[in-house]
């Protein structure tokens, strides 16, 4: 069993979040897992990805290798294309449909929404509206998990268990709404 | 034993704590800033040892190489530029030896991901002579960074760890073991770290001596995995570091392996290479980095009867990070099947200023000011603001090395060139800004430096810094810079014309005036309000 995953997004969406709950949910699951992600430079406002590997056996490369993803887990549209080759032909795309325009020359975003849908297999969550839902515009990131967590081979009980660890300190309010987020980008995303 | 989820960085660095590790220092630098980032989280949770975000990494060198004279285990981590900047001490610190354990961690960052270059920390290791270490996995950076310190103290000499970007950020869980108290104080002998030349030509002679020793010594560690394919006599492979891990999954669906040798410390285990280059024909280097191996089992000559493939060969890119498809590619294996890409033409996303940093403002202001000054130059140095070399600011036109803004300015100044302006981060000018402004002052040099005080090293994270804000101005005043001609500003667009003004009148003035941009980082703010 294993499950190859390329996060994506913009620097300060909270990509490296997700990759917080899902590495300690597939610790807690037993598998093992190699998360290599990107610090320094592309965090201020760049384009953000993490290659995640999870597996019941051993893993040898922290990279992914083109072609051997699973899954694109994305926070905004015009980076999950951007990962496209490294998707098996079978593989999925999970993202926003959500822009993050801070470039210029940001392609139109019907035109990046029509590339998407051309994978064979693609959800695509308006994770603004959802996480604005939920309580928080800020939760996007969770929805987008929310989203992927049905396609996941990791628990869903762990992967929410973590979600408290990571929230719980931070009140009752910002645990609820991002909850909330998760149940919400999930229910997107079986009904899309 | 238990097991928690580690970046590599941090796995070294627990590996350390857990072999009794008393000291640490460090200057920020991606990707090694998350070693003394734990060890700073650690040492105050648990009051066990020293952590220290040092002034610069020559410095933190020579704190640790105290700490390691008094004979306590020592640790001192830095990215690989800044092993530059403490080669003088760690050169120097193979002829001392260590006393008590002495591990150097260096981390490279092969495709420059976040640096000027992509030297590779091994020719240090060579250049030195000393005994080196190179994990591929996160268990490994615990367990060699344990061992190092034995290592360490079994030679008497520092032990370096090399690292690689790809290692140093990459989380996975490791499993750990008990800790190891750690040293009584026990004094270095002043024969030995008294370099006289009397004493440093007999430490030297021990130095050489001790070679063959470390040699078999990497021959004999579990560390370096030498398998020899018994029917098959025509590949052979020697990976080191991330590389075998490319090796290895580029293979890992196929029945068997070809001979490989996994390389894991230095200097090169030369036993097992020949071992593995006698039972085959071709051989094929994988190393992420310069060719270090291949260079030197290729030789001037190369191997009479026998093929090297590598980076020299152009089996593998010369330069750049290695990547599990390169090393497929190398091995002859077709790429896995995968979508194609969109065909969208996608524009990139470079990182930028945040928005309302200090920096932009002071950008604005500078352009403004220099608006119709031909042949001016900004010296810029490195930092979050040598994203100012980005539209829409195009603000500099140089950034090399840490402090080199108010050196080369001076010289470009010395030879003519006006106005000369350098524009230096607030870290950065307490790293190695301050030496070049003492020697600028005393000649009275015709430029403008701009310090921009927004106190923290951004660029890596928001580390503490030394010189900010009143501590700053007096260590300014007292370098000799006329009281005059230190300016400060605010930089926030309310006082965008007042501040150009400013920066106008420094320039105009043709002798030495230093401007201090004082704003904090939005990012810290942020970060403190949470
Ligand atoms: C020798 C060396 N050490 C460390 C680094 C990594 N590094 C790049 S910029 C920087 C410090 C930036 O801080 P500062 O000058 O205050 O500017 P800011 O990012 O805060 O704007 C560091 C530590 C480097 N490039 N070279
Ligand atoms: S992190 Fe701070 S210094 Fe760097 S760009 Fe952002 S606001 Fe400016």
């Amino acid at each position: 069993m294993k499950q190859d995953i390329i996060l994506a997004g913009v620097g300060g969406q909270g990509i490296l979040s997700i990759a917080y709950v899902i590495d300690n949910a597939a610790l807690a699951d037993g598998l093992f897992f190699k998360q290599a992600e990107v610090h320094g430079m592309a965090q201020r406002g760049g384009a953000v990805q993490s290659h995640m590997r999870l597996s019941d056996g051993t893993i040898w490369s922290d990279l992914i290798p083109k072609g051997e993803a699973d899954m694109i887990l994305s926070v905004e549209p015009l980076e999950a294309l951007r990962y496209l080759d490294y998707l098996r032909p079978d593989g999925i795309v999970v993202t926003s449909s959500t822009p993050f325009r801070n470039i210029p020359d940001y392609p139109e975003i019907d035109k990046v929404l029509e590339a998407l849908h051309k994978a064979p297999r693609s959800v695509v969550v308006d994770s603004e509206k959802l996480a604005k839902e939920a309580g928080t515009v800020k939760a996007q990131n969770v929805v987008l998990l929310g989203a992927a967590s049905s396609f996941l081979i990791i628990k869903e009980a762990s992967l929410l268990g973590t979600i408290e660890t990571l929230f719980g300190g931070r009140g009752p309010a910002v645990l609820e709404s991002n909850l909330k987020a998760f149940a919400l980008g999930k229910k997107a995303a079986l009904g899309s | 034993m238990s097991r928690q989820i580690l970046l590599g960085d941090e796995a070294v660095a627990l590996g350390a704590v857990h072999a009794g590790l008393s000291a640490a220092y460090s200057y920020p630098g991606t990707p090694a800033s998350e070693i003394l980032e734990y060890l700073v989280r650690l040492a105050a949770e648990t009051q066990a040892f020293t952590a220290v975000w040092s002034v610069n990494e020559k410095v933190a060198y020579e704190e640790a190489l105290g700490a390691s004279f008094a004979g306590k285990r020592a640790l001192v981590s830095f990215k690989h530029v800044g092993l530059n900047v403490a080669a003088d001490p760690f050169m120097n610190s193979a002829i001392t030896g260590a006393n008590g354990g002495f591990l150097v961690v260096s981390a490279d960052d092969p495709g420059m991901h976040s640096s000027q270059n992509e030297q590779d920390s091994r020719y240090y290791v060579q250049f030195a002579q000393i005994f080196g270490y190179e994990p591929s996995d996160h268990q490994e950076a615990y367990d060699m960074a344990r061992e190092a310190f034995d290592v360490s103290e079994r030679f008497g000499l520092p032990v370096l760890m090399r690292l690689v970007t790809r290692l140093s950020h990459s989380r996975s869980p490791v499993a750990t073991r008990e800790p190891r108290p750690q040293n009584e104080l026990n004094k270095g002998l002043a024969k030995d770290w008294i370099l006289l030349p009397v004493n440093a030509r007999r430490r030297f002679g021990q130095l050489l001596d001790r070679q063959a020793e470390m040699v078999r010594f990497g021959e004999a560690s579990r560390f370096n995995v030498l398998r020899l394919a018994e029917g098959d006599r025509k590949l052979g492979v020697i990976a080191s570091g991330v590389a075998y891990n490319y090796f290895r999954e580029a293979l890992a669906g196929e029945p068997g392996l070809p001979s490989f040798l996994k390389v894991s410390t230095y200097p090169l285990p030369e036993g097992l290479i020949r071992e593995l280059v006698g039972h085959v024909e071709t051989v094929l280097v994988l190393e992420d980095g310069y060719p270090f191996i291949e260079r030197q089992i290729q030789g001037l000559f190369g191997i009479p009867g026998k093929t090297v493939l590598g980076k020299l060969s152009g089996a593998l890119p010369a330069s750049g990070e290695l990547s599990p498809d390169i090393v497929r590619r190398a091995l002859g294996r077709p790429p896995l099947p995968a979508l194609a890409p969109s065909g969208l033409p996608l524009a990139g996303r470079p990182p930028q200023l945040c928005v309302g940093c200090s920096h932009a403002d002071t950008f604005k202001a500078l352009n403004k000011a220099l608006e119709g000054a031909s042949g001016s130059n900004v010296f810029s140095d490195i930092g979050c603001y040598t994203l100012g070399a980005l539209p829409p600011y195009n603000a500099i036109h140089s950034c090399v090395c840490m402090g080199a803004s108010i050196g080369m300015a001076r010289g470009a100044s010395d030879v003519g060139l006006h106005p000369a302006v350098s524009v230096i981060g607030d870290s950065t000018f307490a790293h190695s800004g301050i030496t070049p402004l003492l020697g600028a002052a005393q000649a009275d040099t015709d430029m403008t430096v701009i310090i921009l005080d927004n106190a923290t090293t951004a660029m890596t994270g928001g580390q503490p810094t030394y010189g900010s804000g009143e501590r700053l101005l007096r260590l300014v005043e007292g370098l000799g810079v006329p009281k005059e001609h230190l300016r400060t500003i605010e930089p926030l667009p309310k006082n965008h014309d007042k501040n150009v003004q400013i920066i106008k009148d420094e320039i105009g003035h043709r002798g030495l005036s230093v401007i201090v941009a004082v704003r904090e980082c939005v990012q810290e703010q942020r970060k403190k309000r949470s």
